[in-house]
């Protein structure tokens, strides 16, 4: 197990196109890092320069505390599951897990191999398909003996790329909360890659998203969907994805197409003399006014919208409400759509309502917000204007401090298992014995 | 094959027969004929009524055996020799054209096409003025290159289509579970193509093995005759008796040795050993 640390990290094809521009990202021993990022982002490429896979055109990498950019991946000692798996079809799903102990020559004796397959196979309940060969499995089994073959290294560090993507939906959860196990249990560092922001969200100690080949922001999963750095983040992250809209500042009040909110203090300073804003809204945070106590109403902003369709989901209600765009934010929003793999379609605010609202298709309803939710970004840089950097600081500091508890924890009943296992093998042992002995 | 009703597998059965009969029965008249002496071969029945060893005798030991056997040797080494140098070429340039993106690799595949496209019968003469001028007429080297111009472009057209579908990740992967990359291709990569360079080697050891026009225009004695050719020279024990026997008993046997590599490397030949190791 080792730290992975990338130092301006540069990949640039023989062509001159520039894949990764300028990377740096520690990843402490032992923890969860996700790449993140629509297609296109660069987060293979990276992944394929961590293990060794691609030539790094500038920068340092630094797998435990030693430089290892001309390193071949076999003196890398990491293991990666690959997103079609890469099973060796010739070969049975034992042989496929005992594979890269075969290739250390001498190393391990047959039992050895045989106990740590046979380990790897129990973990992963594939114990009754050791005979067969990969042509003959399902799409999670396959997976799963992927891990296998990464788990039976005890390698440096796990790499995934993007390994739930060819499962379908219900077994792509069953998977990733396995992975998240076996990573607790093992302790191993991780890097995984993604463009799905729900596995980002949920497996990651830490994300770092990334656009174009630039690192975007790297934080707990918590700290982007709170306080993300800036526009691309807050529209990556976050199902459905985040409002935008026009906000025109006029005094102290800020004018959206379908409400009025006040704004102040700290607020009020950082956004300065701009006259236009782009303001961020989770359609979480909105909320039907008809469903909402007298008091909690009075905190926040009502506003009619004219509701075009509505989607029942039984957990909750997506509404959508179409809006007529401010022309002078038109382009940058378009482009941040096509940078989030959009399709450039209509401009409409999109609201999760409580399952029990009773908005249908075509009803005038009344929603509320509270503003103190709204986000606020500058239209040309994009960056976030009501971010909070003790908030961010303070979230990151939580997020370490239950990785560690985590981690202590699923190690601590690792422990517990093992004696146990042990207590009731010693006293299989001694029963036996006394039977032999009456 | 499950899940067929009856009804369907006994269609499947009547047409499998049919099928194996419309392709087997030449073969086996073949066989017949082989074992009928002379004065049986008009006797109109498809059995011989004597069976006997005597064209065997003839070909092997007998009168025949100086034109048979050399024939023989000859066939099997040119064969041999023409589908190694074939089989090796092919496997490079359809790895560089399954793998590499280098400028005229269309040109590559469209020339070896263009190669085959000529008639054989359309080349043998200028052939015969040239191989006679610069001493390759009637000598072994003198059949293997124009082999090779009917074996390479198939062999590059079947192997870089199957050097396509391998899924050549795994060489990664087993770079990655500590491979050195020549052992990362001979663990993960030669059990995969193995099947289709094999099979490939057995269709351009056919075609050698078959050919005539080359056989008959290119040589002149036993230095260099391959069997085909060599039974257009068989003659009866007189002038009016036809060679038809001894003729069936060396078609029998020159297929012994196809039917012999086809059995041995038919597990070779299964091919759908790739599938399962990518999704898809």
């Amino acid at each position: 197990m080792a730290s992975i640390v990338l130092k301006d990290i540069v990949k640039k094809y023989g062509d001159g196109f520039p894949a990764v521009k300028g990377v740096s990202l520690d990843i402490a021993d032992g923890e969860f890092v996700i790449l993140v990022g629509p297609s296109g982002c660069g987060k293979s490429t990276l992944l394929r320069m961590i293990v060794g896979l691609e030539d790094i055109t500038s920068g340092d990498l630094e797998i435990g505390g030693k430089r290892v950019n001309e390193k071949a991946p076999r003196d890398r000692h990491l293991a990666m599951v690959f997103q079609n798996y890469a099973l060796y079809p010739h070969l049975t799903v034992y042989e496929n897990i005992a594979f890269p102990l075969r290739l250390t020559k001498g190393q391990f004796s047959q039992e050895e191999i045989d106990r740590k397959v046979n380990l790897a196979a129990d973990t992963l309940e594939l114990r009754d398909h050791l005979e067969r060969k990969p042509a003959n499995l399902s799409g999670g089994q396959r997976q799963r003996v992927a891990m296998g073959r990464a788990i039976v290294r005890e390698a440096e560090a796990f790499l995934f790329d993007e390994p739930l993507s060819n499962l379908d939906a219900k077994l792509r959860g069953q998977m990733r909360t396995e992975i998240a196990r076996m990573q607790r249990r093992l302790g191993t560092t991780t890097v995984y890659v993604t463009h799905d922001q729900t596995e980002a969200l949920t497996l990651g100690d830490r994300v770092a998203v990334l656009k174009k080949g630039e690192l975007q922001q790297v934080a707990s999963p918590r700290g982007l969907y709170e306080q993300p750095a800036n526009l691309f983040v807050a529209g990556f992250i976050g199902s459905p994805p985040m409002n935008f809209l026009p906000g025109e500042v006029d005094g102290g009040t800020m004018r959206l197409p379908f409400a009025e909110v006040p704004i102040d203090g700290p607020l009020r300073e950082r956004i300065g003399d701009r006259k236009l804003v782009i303001v961020g809204l989770r359609p979480e945070h909105v909320e039907d006014a008809a469903l909402l106590e007298g008091e909690k109403i009075a905190g926040g902003v009502r506003f009619d919208a004219e509701i075009d369709v509505t989607e029942w989901l039984g957990s909750e209600l997506y509404a959508y409400i179409p809006f007529d765009t401010h022309p002078d934010v038109a382009a940058k929003l378009e482009e941040l759509d096509r940078d989030l793999d959009g399709e450039g379609m209509r401009t409409q605010v999109i609201v999760a309502l409580s399952s029990e609202s009773d908005v249908r298709d075509g009803d005038e309803a009344q929603l509320w917000f509270d503003p103190a939710r709204l986000m606020v970004f500058d239209p040309e840089t994009g960056e976030n204007l009501t971010r909070d950097e003790e908030a961010v600081a303070r979230i990151e500091e939580e997020n370490e401090a239950d990785r560690k508890a985590a981690l202590e924890r699923a190690q601590a009943r690792e422990k517990r298992i093992a004696e146990r296992k042990e207590q009731r093998e010693a006293g299989r042992a001694s029963g036996g014995g006394e039977r032999a002995a009456s | 094959m499950t899940g067929l009703s009856t009804k369907q597998r006994v269609w499947w059965g009547v047409i499998t027969v049919l099928v194996l009969v419309y392709a087997l029965f030449p073969v086996a008249a073949v066989a017949a004929t082989s074992f009928k002496r002379p004065s049986e071969l008009n006797s109109g029945t498809f059995l011989p009524p004597n069976p006997t060893w005597g064209n065997y005798e003839q070909i092997l030991v007998g009168d025949a055996q100086g034109l048979f056997l050399s024939a023989l040797r000859n066939s099997v080494g040119i064969s041999l020799i023409a589908t190694a140098i074939a089989v090796v070429l092919a496997t490079l340039a359809a790895y560089a054209i399954a793998r590499l993106d280098f400028p005229g690799k269309r040109v590559v595949l469209t020339t070896a096409l263009g190669v085959s496209i000529f008639p054989i019968i359309s080349l043998v003469t200028p052939l015969f003025n040239v191989w006679r001028s610069i001493g390759l007429y009637d000598t072994w080297a003198g059949l293997i290159i124009p082999y090779l111009s009917l074996t390479l472009p198939i062999s590059i057209w079947t192997l870089s289509a199957f050097f396509r579908q391998i899924p050549w990740e795994l060489e990664q992967a087993a770079q990655v579970d500590g491979a050195t990359s020549w052992q990362a291709f001979r663990k993960a990569i030669v059990p995969l193509a193995a099947p289709g360079v094999f099979t490939t080697a057995l269709i351009a050891f056919f075609i050698a093995w078959n050919d005539f026009v080359y056989g008959i225009s290119l040589t002149s004695t036993e230095a260099a005759r391959p069997v085909p050719a060599a039974l257009a020279f068989f003659t009866g024990a007189s002038q009016f008796e036809e060679p038809t026997g001894s003729i069936s008993a060396a078609a029998v046997v020159v297929t012994v040795p196809v039917v012999v590599l086809v059995l041995l490397f038919q597990r070779q030949i299964v091919s759908g050993l790739t599938q399962g190791a990518v999704k898809g």
